[in-house]
């Protein structure tokens, strides 16, 4: 049963894919990429990577499709074509022949599922069996992430940083922009409903937020998906209430220090963790057990991620609503 | 029978009814011959659907936190989906998108 329903949404992909390549309509586009980040959302939960499908729904299918549509609003909708569009003979040959390589390459590749493909043999039974001794927490995934590969989670944490500033540094500082334009962003203040709707579910997105942030050591979540909550929450509310509203809640002076103090924090951890005698990121030696240690370098680490991914998004969003007329 | 099975065909027969609905709905959606007309199916069995589906699984569900969780989601769903739909069909409105059935037939695409 669930094999029919990957491939169903297998097929679905493909088509979604080939609509929004199709597709010279970008609102258009944007809206299929949001049902594409969904789909894939759905096929990771069908193979149990509950972690990742929570990340991509809510970064993916919700976080994205907003931003997109914010920078949209800076644009034309339409596609700008070229003169006739005909097709090129060297593209259509690399492409090709690229995919008939990726195909063959398959056809070497464990089949699905398989017990004795090699990334069940090597690290995975490693880490299932020494989390819990280690850290003592019953999500691995978490694990992983924060502790055993927190190298990585720190680079991420970085490309989240840089790409924030890389936004504020293209479209310019939301204060100064909004400035220069007469105070008509309202919101949707005149639109009972959605703002009645909003003001109740608003309070539920955060307290989830902080749910999946502080119980992600227990259950899928951690600070990506936590940040991407919170920014969705403040990011409605803005919507809703009009930006001056929203930036009355969290000012961009707030914002900024979120972004680089989550990024510090974490950071931070690493080198509290060097002047008290480990290496760096190694949590063990941060409180008075190994395991504790782990716990807390786990937790605050998160702290860091979920901060400086709030901060980011917010950012961005306010970045491009300042340019703009929304 | 004893109650879990009876359980279990309940709800099968609810989610099926569920299926029915949001299939009713997707047709809808896909036939109607204007924008409206076309929201209403699929907002109207947007929120049949999901009452019939997840009532059937809260039937089935092994624990009580599961049926409580799978609750949530329904109050969650019944107070979004018609907010969204409202708010679209506002936005289309005030974006100068007149009902295609208002005044007379030939209008409708």
């Amino acid at each position: 049963m669930v094999e029919i329903l990957n491939i169903f949404i297998m097929l679905m992909l493909v088509i979604t894919a080939l609509a929004m390549v199709s597709s010279r309509h970008l609102f258009v586009t944007v809206m299929l990429s949001g049902i594409f980040s969904l789909l894939i959302a759905a096929s990771f939960l069908l193979l149990d990577a509950a972690d990742v499908a929570l990340t991509e729904a809510a970064v993916g299918a919700g976080i994205s499709t907003v931003l997109f549509l914010g920078a949209l609003a800076l644009m034309d909708v339409e596609e700008t074509t070229r003169g006739v569009r005909r097709i090129r003979m060297v593209s259509l040959i690399v492409v090709a022949v690229t995919t008939i390589f990726i195909v063959h390459a398959t056809f070497y590749m464990p089949a699905f599922g398989d017990i004795n493909a090699p990334i069940h043999q090597h690290v995975a039974p490693w880490y299932i069996q020494h989390v819990p001794i280690h850290m003592d927490i019953p999500n691995i995934v978490t694990g992983i992430l924060g502790s055993y590969r927190g190298y990585d989670t720190l680079g991420e944490v970085f490309v989240v940083f840089t790409a924030g500033i890389g936004v504020l540094s293209i479209l310019g500082d939301p204060i100064k922009n909004r400035q220069h334009r007469p105070a008509h962003n309202r919101g949707l203040r005149h639109y009972l409903i959605p703002r009645l709707v909003g003001r109740m579910l608003i309070p539920f997105i955060i307290l989830f937020g902080l749910y999946v942030q502080f119980h992600g050591e227990y259950s899928p979540g951690g600070g990506f998906q936590a940040g991407a909550l919170v920014a969705a929450a403040i990011i409605l509310y803005a919507l809703l209430e009009g930006e001056d509203k929203a930036l009355q809640v969290i000012p961009m002076r707030v914002l900024y220090i979120m972004m680089a103090s989550g990024a510090l924090l974490y950071g931070g951890v690493g080198v509290a963790a060097l002047l008290m005698g480990g290496n760096f990121l190694d949590y063990s030696v941060l409180a008075s057990t190994p395991v504790a240690g782990q716990q807390w370098g786990i937790l605050l680490i998160e702290m860091g991620v979920g901060l400086t991914v709030t901060g980011v998004l917010i950012t961005i969003f306010h970045a491009f609503a300042a340019r703009s007329n929304l | 029978m004893d109650v879990a099975t009876t359980l279990g065909w309940l709800a099968a027969i609810l989610m099926l009814i569920g299926a029915f609905f949001t299939f009713v709905g997707g047709l809808g959606a896909l036939r109607m011959p204007d924008f409206y007309t076309r929201m209403h199916a699929a907002s109207l069995t947007d929120s049949a659907g999901p009452i019939f589906i997840l009532i059937g699984l809260m039937l089935i569900s092994e624990t009580w936190l599961v049926a409580i969780k799978v609750f949530t989601i329904l109050v969650f769903l019944l107070i979004t989906g018609p907010t969204a739909s409202n708010a679209l069909a506002s936005a289309s409105l005030l974006a100068g998108n007149k009902p295609g059935l208002a005044n007379d037939q030939s209008e409708a695409e």
